[in-house]
This record gives C-alpha cells, structure tokens and sequence, in this order.
C-alpha cells in the first residue's frame, strides 16, 4: 500500500512538468505577454524596457527554467487586476466550488442509484425506457440551459429559489441540480450496465436459489459490486464535474473559482489563468489518484503492484 | 474489418457475393429497423439541410435590427405574429431566422473541429501504437498531461491567449480534443499490428510507413467513425458554452450559444429568447448521439456490450 502511494504521487511529477511545459508554451510562445501587458499608447522604448525587465531577451529555455522555478514556489506572479500574487487569489475562491461541487455529487448520487437499480431490475419496463430516455437526455442538454430553465420557473415564474449569489440552503439548490443533472446522467447510466452485467453472474443465481429476499441479494451481493467500476468512472469525471462548475458559477453568479476564472479571461490575467490551470490539474490528478486507491480498497482482488 | 481478406476471396465466394445485397442496402435495412437510429438520421438530415439552405428558409435577416418589434413574443402567445413565430429578441431580430443561421455555426464548427482532433489523435495514435518504445512513451504521458487539464480550462487559457475567433475556436476544440482518439487508435494498433496480414506484409518487405498507412489505417477507420459521431455532439455543446461565455463565436455572427446568453438577461420578461436556442441545441445533440449509438452498434459491436466508453 506504501509503496503503491509513494509511486502514485511520484508518477504525478512527470505529469506536472508536461503540463507547465503546455502552460509555458501557450502563454509564452504562442502568445505575446508583452502586448498583453502594454496599453495601447505604449512606445516602442516602453516595449523593449518591458521585455528586459520580464526577461523575455533570453533563450527560450532559459525562460522556461525561471518559469519552472517560480512555479515551483507557487508563484505565479501578480494579477494585474488585483495588484496581488494569482495564487491566494485562486485558493481562496476554492471553498465555494468545492462546495457547489460537492453538493452537486449528493444530487447526482440521489438521483442516479435508486433510477440506475430499478431500471436494471426492472429491464426493458415502461420505467427502464423512461430513465434510459431521461439520461440521453441529461447528457444532450448544455448546462447552463437547464441552469437558465431553472431560474426562469423556479426563481422567475414561481420565486421559489433566490436567481444567483451564495449563502443560505436555498441558493445552493438550483445551481447543485444544474451541475448534478449531467452528472446523473452518465452515473445512471454507468450503475445500470453494471447491475445488469452483475446480475448475470453465477453468484447472484446462487444467492437467489440460496432463497435469499430478492432485496438483499439486489442491494447486498449486486449493488455492492456495482458500485466498483462506477466510483472509479466517476472519479474520472472529476475533470467534467469542474469543467461544468466553470459554467454553472457564470450562470448563477457563484463566487467561485469558475467565476474568477472566466473573468481573468475576459481581462487576459494571465497570473490568475496560469495558477487556475495548475491547482485544478492537481485536483484532477489526485482524484485520479483516490479513484485508484478506492478500487483497490472495494475490489480486494486487485494487488498493489 | 474484413477488407484485407477480400483480396482473396475465391470465385465460388464472388458468385455468392454478388447476389447479396449491397452494403448500403443492408445499412439502410438496419437503420430502419431501429428506431433510434431512424430518428436520429433524420435530425441530423434537417439540421444539415437546415445550415445549407439557411438563406431559402429563413423568413428574415438573422442581422436585422427593428427596435419597434422589439421582444415580440411567439406566435400562439397574445401579441404574437405570424411574421415572428418565435417571437423576436431584444434588438427585433427574428428568433426563428436567428435559430435557422446558428446551425450553420454549430455544424461548422462541431464537424471541423473533430476532424481536427481526429487527425491528430489519428496520427499520434497510429505512430505510439505501431512504434511503442520511448516514442509511445512520450506520447502516451502526454496524453495523461492533457487529460489532467479539463477541456474547457485547456480551451480557457488558448482562447486567452488567442483572443475569440472562428478559427481560434475549431483550432481549440481540435487540439483539445484528441487524447480519446489517440488512445483508442492505439489500443486498436496494439492488437493488429500482430495480426497475420501486418506480419505477411512486413514479410514481403513493405515499409512501416505502407503498413501503417495501407493496412493498419483502414482496420481503425470504423472506430475513428463511431466515436468521431458522438464527439461532434459533445463538441456542438463545448462550442455553445463558449460562446455562452462571450468566449466563443462573436456578434454579428448568429450562433445558439450566443443567442441564449442575450436572452438570458430578459428573462423576466422574455422567456423566448433564451428558450428556443436551447431546445434547438438539445435536439440537434440528441440526433447526433442516436445516431452515434446506431453506428456503434453496427459498425462496433464490441463497444457495445462495454457501454461505448
């Protein structure tokens, strides 16, 4: 198990270098940071002090190497709309998303187990046609129009949920059901073609003929087992879960890490776009890396090395 | 998959061969046969016939401003018009003719950017697998680097960079997009580079080069088939999301995106002009993946019982 861990997080480093590598490339070499940086009104001697002072005269890896260094100490340098370092800026717009996706999981899991084991179960029923129907159609509409459906009935029409902003219960409702529909979706899905398949095996036949209640051999010999490739795909969601909160937190306004984001954009913040891209490419490989620690722990069969 | 066995194929086969129907009779057979599939051709049909004739069929100018007609609801609603059947949006522009123009838009760009994304997955994917060694390698890690990146952050900083475009936009969707195909072509290559007619044609001397282009290439072609179908379906949505976001197609040009993100400040007044956009993007995606789920099922039916991941 330690030693699975410790090349876990070692194999990670070879991944992040590659992904400042992209970074650097993007930001340094395809784009211009001086014209970025410089208003309009800019001479051509303010343009060659700029380049000096960012050091943009050197080689090409030279640069890259001072890149990689800062970056190594976190520092992205600073956001010149918050004339403050892009990092602190990111992490603490961490909370809210987190929470936004996290409360979004809960829907989506409340959603997609009971639909997924009843359709499986109840194969080929009115009802299995009806959830299977519901989840092409979950995953064919675009987020942020369900988001703008919800608000136009539920706060609009009905003023049932506040339109957007963060604080209570009620602000949290329509953007976690917006962000968990598509999840949902693939999760239904996912726990339907599972059961099915599980419920083919010779142990489920087993139990059945053991004269077990169908219940229990549904929930405790079936779902169970079920659930370990699920988790393991929907870890891999992770990617989708925060590419989806980016948009969500646009349409609810949610004082995200989405919202930042998408701004620093708009206001080519290069600082607080490079730092974004890097703390959630370490969301996503650790949840990667939890994924496999969670297979391993729920499938016993799977060895560490 | 059995194209390089019928290059051999003795006449007593041919004879039996050609009283069968031909391959299009018999995809059209299966096609009918399933409903989804039916469906999902025939949305496809409209919306393609929809972004060709765009000019014939829409009723105004998708640009034309008229601020006295301002907000007109639909049709069947009080104060509604046949002129504007689906109301008009908060400049006076026609909702009907302004849906019409964006699929030209959404096809464009769906369709060009997985043909990007596929000739680079495409590629990568046939050297990494035919090649393996330090190549696939590095290949292969910078596959996961760019899985590590969600899409739509990757698609973020280019276009910041960058600044918003047609263009930019089919580039990002392309070169964003193409880790799933260099994966499944070279999982596919993995195994057939060990099959007897890629060894029979190294054995007669051909060059890595012919092989890989002449015999392996038309055996991964079915799969690049089956999930390019789907992937313009999610990349129709990613590009629709941009321009949501202002990041995406920039006015005058009409896309649906665009469209509900207008919209969505007159919601209060104006359900229409954030409403029918969407349901013009949901059903076009749904065509798309039914008949995505179709072709995987006849072309692929392996991927099938794997539940098409």
């Amino acid at each position: 198990m330690k030693k699975f861990l410790i090349r876990s997080l070692l194999q990670i480093i070879p991944v992040l270098f590659l992904i400042s590598l992209i970074v650097f490339v993007l930001v340094h070499v395809t784009g211009d940071p001086v014209t970025l940086m410089l208003s309009d009104t800019a001479t051509d001697e303010d343009r060659a002090i700029l380049i000096k002072a960012l050091g943009l005269d050197q080689p090409l890896y030279v640069q890259y190497f001072k890149f990689l260094g800062h970056l190594v100490q976190g520092d992205f340098g600073n956001s010149f709309r918050y004339q403050e370092p892009a990092l602190p800026i990111v992490l603490e717009r961490l909370p809210a998303s987190f929470e936004l996706a996290i409360s979004s999981m809960v829907v989506a899991t409340l959603i997609a187990i009971p639909l997924g084991i009843l359709s499986a179960t109840k194969r080929n029923s009115f009802l299995d046609v009806f959830v299977t129907g519901g989840a092409v159609l979950g995953k064919a509409m675009p987020s942020f129009w369900l988001g703008i459906m919800l608000i136009l009935l539920f706060a609009v029409h009905w003023g049932v949920f506040p339109v957007s902003g963060q604080g209570t219960f009620a602000h949290l409702v329509l953007p976690a059901i917006t962000l968990g529909t598509g999840v949902a979706a693939e999760m239904t899905r996912l726990i339907r073609s599972s059961m099915l398949e599980i419920l083919q095996q010779d142990y489920i036949r087993t139990a059945r003929s053991k004269g077990l209640l169908e219940r229990i051999v549904i929930y405790k010999h079936a779902f169970q087992n079920s659930l370990v490739p699920v988790i393991t795909i929907m870890a891999l969601q992770t990617s989708h879960l925060i590419g989806g909160t980016l948009i969500t937190e646009t349409v609810f306004s949610w004082p995200g890490m989405g919202n930042l984001l998408i701004q620093a954009v708009n206001q080519r913040d290069m600082a607080i776009v490079q730092a974004a891209v890097f703390v959630v490419s370490i969301l996503v490989i650790l949840s990667n890396l939890l994924a496999d620690l969670a297979y391993r722990v729920l499938d016993p069969r799977i060895k560490y090395n | 998959m059995s194209a390089p066995m019928e290059t051999q194929v003795s006449p007593s086969v041919l004879a039996t061969k050609s009283n069968r129907p031909s391959n299009l009779v018999r995809f059209s057979r299966q096609l009918f046969k399933s409903k989804t599939g039916t469906i999902g051709l025939f949305i496809v049909l409209c919306m393609v016939l929809m972004a060709v004739f765009a000019p014939v069929l829409a009723p105004h100018d998708p640009a034309k401003t008229n601020v006295a007609k301002r907000l007109l609801p639909p049709v069947w609603m009080e104060k509604g018009t046949s002129d504007y059947p689906l109301g008009t949006d908060n400049l006076g522009r026609d909702v009907l003719s302004r849906i019409i123009y964006g699929s030209q838009v959404s096809l464009l760009v769906g369709i060009c950017a997985v043909v990007v994304a596929g000739f680079i997955g495409i590629i990568l994917g046939l050297v990494s697998g035919y090649y393996t060694g330090w190549l696939d390698s590095v290949i292969m890690r910078t596959t996961d680097a760019f899985l590590a990146i969600p899409n739509i952050l990757f698609m973020l900083v280019i276009l910041a960079v960058m600044g918003p475009s047609l263009l930019t936009l089919i580039f990002v969707l392309g070169v964003t997009n193409w880790t799933t195909y260099a994966r499944i072509v070279r999982s596919e290559v993995l195994s057939i580079k060990e099959r007897d007619f890629v060894r029979a044609a190294r054995a007669v001397g051909a060059k890595n080069f012919r092989i890989i282009f002449t015999h392996i290439l038309p055996n991964v072609i079915s799969s690049f088939i089956v999930i390019s179908t789907l992937s313009v379906a999610t990349t129709i949505i990613l590009e629709a999301s941009l321009s949501f976001l202002g990041l995406g197609i920039q006015p005058p040009t009409v896309s649906w995106g665009g469209m509900l993100s207008d919209g969505r400040q007159y919601l209060a007044t104006s359900w229409w002009v954030a409403t029918f956009p969407g349901i013009a993007i949901t059903i076009t995606v749904l065509g798309i993946i039914f008949l995505g789920d179709f072709l995987r099922d006849i072309l692929d039916p392996r991927m099938k019982a794997k539940g098409g991941k």
